[in-house]
């Protein structure tokens, strides 16, 4: 049995220190198939392919014995929350 | 990537294709799967360990999920510009 969901959590709370953090086991048990939310702020600023290299680049120890991994969501805290902080940017009446 | 557009062999490729189509470009594809050399090379070659990888305008642009969200936000029409024959309600599959 290759990698399990823990496995992949953990690489990725390592590598990116996530706000937040949805691994799915979509193999069915087997462990070779999953799907990934990922908000961290280490995207700032970073395109979508550069994301989603670094997220490939926390799983390549695994990469091996995963056959698919599907990231469905890589944003950055701001893109999370798209409400902004009240004080943020603008002035409180 | 898997297989071919009229017969993609994985999930992923098959979408990949799918979206793809809605804009009549010309895909020119290769199946990894029949070369394993070709396979590695292109792996290589873009940094990138999943396939299938999709190349607009001789350009890396990502895997499934990223060709997936770069259409949903209207990113890909835009990056196809001149080269998309209809637009991406008009697909005929």
């Amino acid at each position: 049995m290759g990698v399990t969901k823990e496995d992949v959590e953990a690489a990725i709370t390592s590598a990116l220190s996530p706000s937040h953090l949805v691994v799915t086991d979509t193999s069915g048990g087997c462990g070779a198939s999953y799907e990934i939310e990922v908000v961290s702020e280490k995207f700032e600023g970073k395109r979508l392919l550069e994301r989603h290299r670094l997220v490939n680049t926390a799983l390549a120890p695994h990469m091996a014995e995963i056959h698919a991994v599907s990231i469905k969501k890589a944003l950055t805290p701001a893109q999370a929350q798209p409400q902004p902080e009240p004080a943020a940017d603008k002035p409180q009446a | 990537m898997k297989g071919y557009p009229d017969a993609p062999r994985c999930g992923f490729s098959a979408l990949a294709v799918k979206v793809l189509q809605q804009y009549g470009v010309p895909i020119s594809a290769r199946d990894i799967l029949s070369d394993l050399k070709l396979k590695e090379t292109v792996k290589a070659y873009s940094n990138w360990p999943t396939f299938p990888q999709i190349f607009i305008k001789g350009e890396f642009v990502g895997g499934s999920d990223i060709i997936l969200s770069m259409h949903q936000k209207g990113e890909l029409k835009e990056l196809l510009g001149d080269i998309a024959q209809k637009g991406e309600e008009n697909g005929s599959s």
